[in-house]
């Protein structure tokens, strides 16, 4: 159920240039939560700015906390990095489709490839599919040392890290996906996800169809609802007989099957 | 729904379902300090009972005066969560089209100061699906549903009134003659008198539903195109639909929309929307529907003021579901606290 409701602010801690952990107490928000969802946030007292802002939920802290890991890129995130513990923040969510996880069995390996502040929705992931007890590959590539967030976090996942730098000043040298095309062969992964840069996601829907695997990617795009009624934030996509048409990244996605999306846009 | 069936909800009095979303206070500061709270202490029941909110449009009797501007509000159950449909003062729904129509490519959104540039296209799934797999939900509710329809000829306007007039449910038709964002489109009609006036009378011969003619602003004479279309037989005007504008991104040397151009909406725009309904209202003797950047109940009766018989919200859904709900329980308030017992008393009470 979409719930429209004042959370409080329980911290902001900055880890990195610009980049912000937030801290909600959002208990029936999070407590329907699902890896790939997205809160929709009012980031102004004022008209201006005047849209709320998608994030992807990062994490969900303990009884009720909903983490959420971003960059200030605009007047929006600025506001939103200058609220105080104590002060309420007007949200709605859980919105969109989030991930799905192969239906539960034993011996499920999944790959996941995280792009920059991809890692976002996919730290999520990791915990919800290590709670079933999937070995997770969690390829996570920054452009360098110092772009590379939460990894204590993911470490503490018990998940198979392998880290990429564009500069090389961390783990391998090179593009991320790159990296996991190292692994893909004997990997025989049951599933891949992936967020990050759009190239980044092509690509990553290429190795994916060429090896076989089903494989889901989180968009991005510019949005006002976040309900599906103004059609503002659509991608496009191919269905089965190749037909492009635009689907709401906010009702539709973000998360989609990367076959269907439409890479040539 | 018929003409005549179920109003009873045009009695405030009578209001008795709970919504299912209790009203918000949106963030959005009041410009001044005099409207309460929805459901203050100091408002009793009987107080806000005696208060008519109905008014009339093109033979439409409207339990109250705010509405869902179309394209803000899809098709209903998308904002279902958060607001009880059965208090609006009618139902307006997304563009339909004769066709399927796929909409621009993305981006189409860009947000500028206390404003959106939108280019969706306006993209929808055409009348037939539209008819069938939309109306049937909306029909399940009491205020007047209102479909807004656009064609790229005279003769599919043509069709479109024909095949809606068939179908019940539908209470009136709203015409976008002036949806700046496709090439062949609206924008052709809206801006010449006489081939909005065609577009007007080639729809009135073929419905009995009242129909609302929905006015561009970018045009040099608004009242031009306002006596033209009312002179074919609108039953009522519409305006302001959305203001072309663009937006450049620095670094990229892009324009901010696949588009290029788009339509700006928001509280950037309420000063020019509420000009061009004051103007309409005093040119033309059927009723008006103003629109625009409203965002609270104060916007809303500055148009009430200008003229407007009744008002759409639209963007501030988009930032605020709830929006129209607080609007409604603001604007009863406002009435109440003027001491006045009928909307209609704003109706055009501007004084200069």
């Amino acid at each position: 159920m979409i719930q429209n409701l004042e959370a409080e602010v329980l911290a902001t801690e900055q880890v990195g240039a610009g980049v912000y952990l937030l801290h909600l107490y959002a208990p029936d928000v999070a407590g329907s939560a699902q890896p790939g969802q997205f809160v929709h946030i009012r980031c102004s007292e004022t008209t201006d700015p005047l849209l709320r802002r998608p994030l992807s939920i990062h994490d969900l802290g303990k009884e009720g906390e909903l983490i959420f890991l971003y960059q200030v890129k605009g007047r929006g995130t600025a506001w939103l990095a200058r609220q105080e513990p104590g002060s309420k923040i007007d949200i709605l969510g859980p919105l969109g489709r989030g991930f799905t996880l192969p239906a539960s069995k034993i011996n499920i390996r999944i790959a996941l490839v995280a792009g920059g502040l991809g890692v976002v929705p996919l730290l999520f992931l990791a915990r919800r599919a290590r709670a079933r007890g999937y070995e997770v590959d969690f390829f996570y590539g920054a452009q360098n040392g110092e772009r590379l967030f939460q990894a204590a976090a993911l470490r503490a996942l018990d998940i198979n890290l392998h880290i990429a730098t564009d500069d090389g000043s961390a783990g391998w040298s090179g593009p991320v996906t790159k990296l996991w095309e190292q692994y893909l062969q004997a990997g025989d992964y049951d599933r891949a996800y992936a967020c990050g840069p759009r190239a980044e996601l092509k690509e990553f829907a290429r190795l994916a169809g060429e090896a076989a695997i089903p494989a889901e990617v989180s968009l991005e795009e510019r949005m006002a609802c976040g309900l599906g009624a103004c059609r503002g934030c659509v991608t496009a996509l191919r269905d089965t007989p190749g037909n492009r048409y635009y689907e709401n990244v906010c009702t539709g996605g973000p998360v989609f099957d990367a076959a269907t999306v439409d890479w040539e846009d | 729904m018929g003409q005549a069936d179920d109003r009873t909800a045009i009695n405030p009095a009578a209001r008795a379902v709970a919504p299912p979303f209790t009203p918000r206070q949106p963030d959005i500061p009041r410009q001044a300090d005099t409207l309460q709270q929805p459901h203050s202490p100091g408002h009793s029941e009987k107080a806000r009972s005696r208060v008519n909110l109905a008014v009339a449009i093109a033979g439409l009797t409207l339990p109250n005066p705010v509405m869902p501007a179309s394209g803000t509000f899809g098709f209903g159950a998308e904002y279902a969560p958060f607001i009880d449909l059965n208090r609006l003062g009618a139902i307006v729904v997304k563009t339909i089209t004769l066709h399927p129509t796929s909409g621009n490519p993305p981006p189409r959104l860009m947000e500028t100061c206390s404003g959106l540039l939108n280019s969706i296209g306006l993209q929808n799934p055409g009348l037939e699906v539209f008819i069938q797999e939309k109306l049937p939900y909306l029909r399940q509710f009491s205020p007047p549903l209102i479909v807004n329809i656009a064609g790229r000829t005279v003769d599919e306007y043509a069709e479109l009134a024909r095949r809606l007039d068939a179908v019940a449910g539908v209470d009136a038709l709203e015409v976008n003659i002036s949806c700046p964002n496709v090439k062949e489109g609206g924008i052709v009609f809206g801006t010449v008198p006489a081939m909005a006036a065609r577009v007007t009378a080639a729809i009135k011969q073929n419905t009995r539903l009242p129909v609302i003619i929905k006015l561009t602003p970018n045009v040099t004479d608004i009242t031009a195109v306002a006596r033209a279309v009312v002179d074919a037989g609108a039953d009522a005007l519409s305006l302001i639909n959305t203001l072309q504008g663009m937006a450049i991104d620095v670094e990229t040397r892009r324009p901010a929309l696949a588009n290029v151009a788009g339509g700006l909406s928001g509280p950037a725009i309420k000063p020019v929307a509420l000009y061009h309904v004051w103007r309409v209202a005093q040119a033309v003797q059927v009723p008006v529907i103003g629109m625009g950047g409203i965002m609270n109940a104060r916007d809303a009766i500055e148009f009430l003021l200008a003229g407007a018989s009744a008002v759409a919200v639209g963007t501030a859904s988009l930032v605020d579901p709830g929006a129209l709900m607080v609007i409604i329980d603001d604007l009863e308030n406002y009435l109440v606290e003027q001491g006045l017992t009928d909307v209609r008393e704003l109706i055009g009470a501007l004084q200069i």
